[in-house]
């Protein structure tokens, strides 16, 4: 337990608690605001300093190439997306959707979400990581229904439900994997260690793993927002405070797909069980394509891009089932591009749902017009999000669909399709938000543009050049997901 | 594994099973919580037996959980919330009795095939124990779907629950389990703590969730 104690992952996981305490009683909004900021880009920069100097595995705590990417990710989105709900909340208590009380409850409960995804992404330990989902879910659970209008009330208690039942199958698969583990590593803690559990899976019951990975991929699944199962997402998405959009869509779904990723690892590597890959890349084209379709009928902003999520997880759920180096690298670098462009989609929304007063669609046009920065930012946003190049997420869909043309042209037909289809909507949907007669509340808004910049400035840059660095690491990675 | 010891808990896991058979077909939300506290009481005494012939005592804790916890505190929590909510008197529809009976015989049937079968390797306890919680996983999302209201839906996500409660005790020196039991423990005291502090009732004038899906968000 020394790592816990005296390395750059303790306080990867000790500031977000230590921090959560302090906020649940500091009464001064403004005050826990910057400390929320603070202790997030602590956490932020601790998870950087993995980078340099690791601790070695021991059987609660692991770092490798494979989880330092999320990490990385998870506590930069977390930060940034601190930064924006500083000005957020600001304006939720002016116009007194929030009270200071809640407000208070907000702040710790925002870190005790981070810490429960530091912990999901840190341990070395199957059943950990359960609890640890099982923490930051219920977190936001309650910040879903923090408003506690009917539509929130509605969108938390589905969520509850739906995400427990996620979650209750994941547990039924971690004790499957155990039961699997017994007879060759023995009783006790190794049998859920996930480095044990690496080691030795070749000698696994095949047929026992089979059904784990069932109950685990439909669990964890859930949580990541894969159609059927996805009916909690866009209620969660739109009801809640924004901040929470955001971390939602670029967080926590990551990191349920970070515990199937690891599950599949285990599947790839004992062999003889089946093989996960046929099963994701189905759930992953019909979450896709049914997306898309869903795109056309929204009338909330909020949740139209909250379909937009499903269709993403669908497209890296696909690229990591149909697996090998590039579809691999493909779905990573999918998923940190969606991650950075749709918190920061959300950002902009969140300040545009907040000037104009709505979350309608009809009711939100010519932004450009009246504020042309919101305006230009939502257009980069949305060009990103559905693919268009220069931006990130066109590369790394063109990676997706080139792997795929080169190894099963007859998957690539839907997966093409489900792509243009998501694309038509998102552009149809855009020209109507930026251009035309401009409606509702023209005043000028206090916004942080700083999180929204630094996103879109990101996912540009990562279309234009990927520093060879980082194209080595995510290969590495790649290759290690088999 | 002395024959006694593999009989008993395999009679306390079928109970369980049985227990939520019982659950299936009740209407009234006060006989459900009855049944419940009495699932709940099946499974302390499963786990304790299995914390007995395991030689594992912090399975005691988890069974004491069990006892304390689920079969004595919640039900009587969830007895004052239905009379202060006023809904003692709603009879449940939940659906035709003897096609949801059907449907949990071809559940249970089709979990002691799956699980038997890809545990043939396993230890004898554990492998008779995961299809029995199997089972009772499955009826507990059978016993959630066929019911409309939101306290007995919590009732079927609590017996569920207790499904997986007894899977983790029936896999041997399953390490975490004490924790497991104790989050599961604290999700479910969210639950209820949410019907209570959200007042589904005041909000929406009926914990019918059906008048939950009044709103879709999506309203012109």
């Amino acid at each position: 337990m020394n790592v816990l104690l005296a390395h750059n992952v303790a306080l990867v996981l000790w500031t977000p608690i230590v921090a959560a305490a302090v906020l649940a009683v500091l009464p001064s909004y403004r005050l826990s605001a910057r400390l929320n900021m603070l202790a997030s880009f602590l956490t932020l920069a601790a998870a950087l300093s993995l980078f340099v100097s690791r601790p070695g595995a021991n059987s609660y705590i692991l770092v490798d190439d494979l989880n330092i990417v999320f990490i990385v990710l998870n506590t930069f989105v977390g930060f940034t997306t601190s930064v924006f709900s500083a000005s957020y909340i600001g304006h939720e208590l002016e116009t007194g959707r929030l009270t200071p009380t809640y407000l208070r409850f907000y702040h710790a409960m925002y870190q005790v979400m981070m810490f429960g995804m530091n912990l999901a992404l840190l341990v070395n330990n199957i059943g950990l990581m359960w609890v640890a989902i099982e923490l930051a879910t219920l977190a936001t659970v309650l910040m879903v229904g923090i408003y506690r209008t009917h539509e929130a009330l509605e969108a938390a208690w589905k969520y509850f439900i739906l995400a427990s039942v996620g979650i209750a199958f994941a547990l039924f698969g971690t004790i499957l994997v155990y039961m699997s583990a017994v007879p060759v590593v023995g009783e006790g803690l190794p049998g859920m260690t996930w480095t044990v559990l690496v080691a030795k899976v070749s000698a696994f019951d095949p047929a026992l793993l089979s059904v784990a990975f069932i109950f685990l991929f439909l669990g964890y699944g859930t949580k990541v927002g894969l159609a059927p199962l996805h009916a909690w997402l866009p209620d969660a998405h739109a009801e809640g405070p924004t901040p929470i959009s955001a971390v939602l869509s670029g967080l926590l779904l990551n990191v349920a797909l970070y515990a199937i990723l690891r599950f599949k690892m285990l599947m790839a590597l004992n062999g003889r069980a089946i093989a996960p890959g046929p099963l994701m890349v189905i759930i992953g084209l019909i979450s896709l394509v049914f997306a898309a379709f869903m795109l056309y009928r929204r009338r909330d902003i909020k949740r139209l891009f909250a379909y937009s999520s499903i269709e993403h997880m669908g497209i890296i759920v696909f690229a990591f089932g149909m697996g090998g180096p590039l579809a691999n690298f493909a779905g990573l670098l999918q998923m940190t591009m969606h991650s950075l462009t749709k918190s920061g989609i959300f950002f902009t929304v969140g300040h545009i749902a907040q000037v104009k007063g709505t979350q309608k669609i009809a009711d939100i046009r010519g932004l450009t017009e009246t504020h042309p920065l919101l305006g230009w930012s939502l257009i980069v946003g949305v060009l990103a999000i559905a693919g268009m190049p220069p931006l990130g997420i066109f590369m790394s869909e063109f990676l997706v669909v080139s792997s795929t043309f080169a190894r099963s042209p007859l998957l690539a037909i839907p997966l093409v399709f489900g792509l243009l289809v998501a694309f038509g909507a998102l552009l149809l949907r855009v020209q109507g938000f930026a251009f035309g007669e401009p409606t509702g509340n023209a005043t000028p808004v206090r916004a942080s543009y700083l999180p929204i910049f630094a996103h879109f400035a990101l996912v540009l840059i990562a279309g234009l050049y990927l520093p060879p660095m980082l194209v080595t690491w995510f290969q590495h990675v790649a290759r290690m997901l088999g | 594994m002395h024959g006694i010891d593999f009989d008993i808990a395999h009679l306390l896991a079928g109970s369980l099973v049985l227990v939520s058979f019982m659950m299936l077909y009740q209407d009234r939300l006060y006989a459900l919580l009855n049944i419940y506290a009495l699932h709940a009481v099946v499974l302390s005494l499963s786990v304790g037996w299995q914390a007995h012939i395991q030689d594992a005592p912090h399975l005691f804790i988890t069974a004491s959980i069990a006892l304390l916890f689920k079969a004595i505190f919640i039900p009587i929590v969830l007895h004052r919330m239905i009379v202060k909510l006023g809904i003692h008197r709603e009879i449940e529809a939940v659906g035709s009795i003897g096609l949801t009976m059907l449907v949990g015989i071809g559940l249970v049937g089709l979990s002691l095939a799956v699980m038997l079968k890809v545990t043939a390797g396993a230890d004898l306890v554990a492998r008779e124990d995961i299809a029995f919680a199997l089972s009772v996983v499955l009826l507990g999302l059978l016993i959630m779907v066929t019911r409309r209201n939101a306290v007995s839906q919590v009732v079927g996500f609590m017996s569920l629950e207790n499904g997986l409660v007894l899977a983790a005790t029936g896999a041997k020196g399953m390490p975490l389990v004490v924790e497991i039991s104790v989050a599961f423990s604290v999700l479910i005291a969210f639950i209820v703590i949410g019907i209570f502090l959200f007042r589904i009732r005041e909000r929406f004038d009926t914990v019918d969730v059906r008048a939950l899906d009044r709103f879709r968000g999506e309203q012109r």
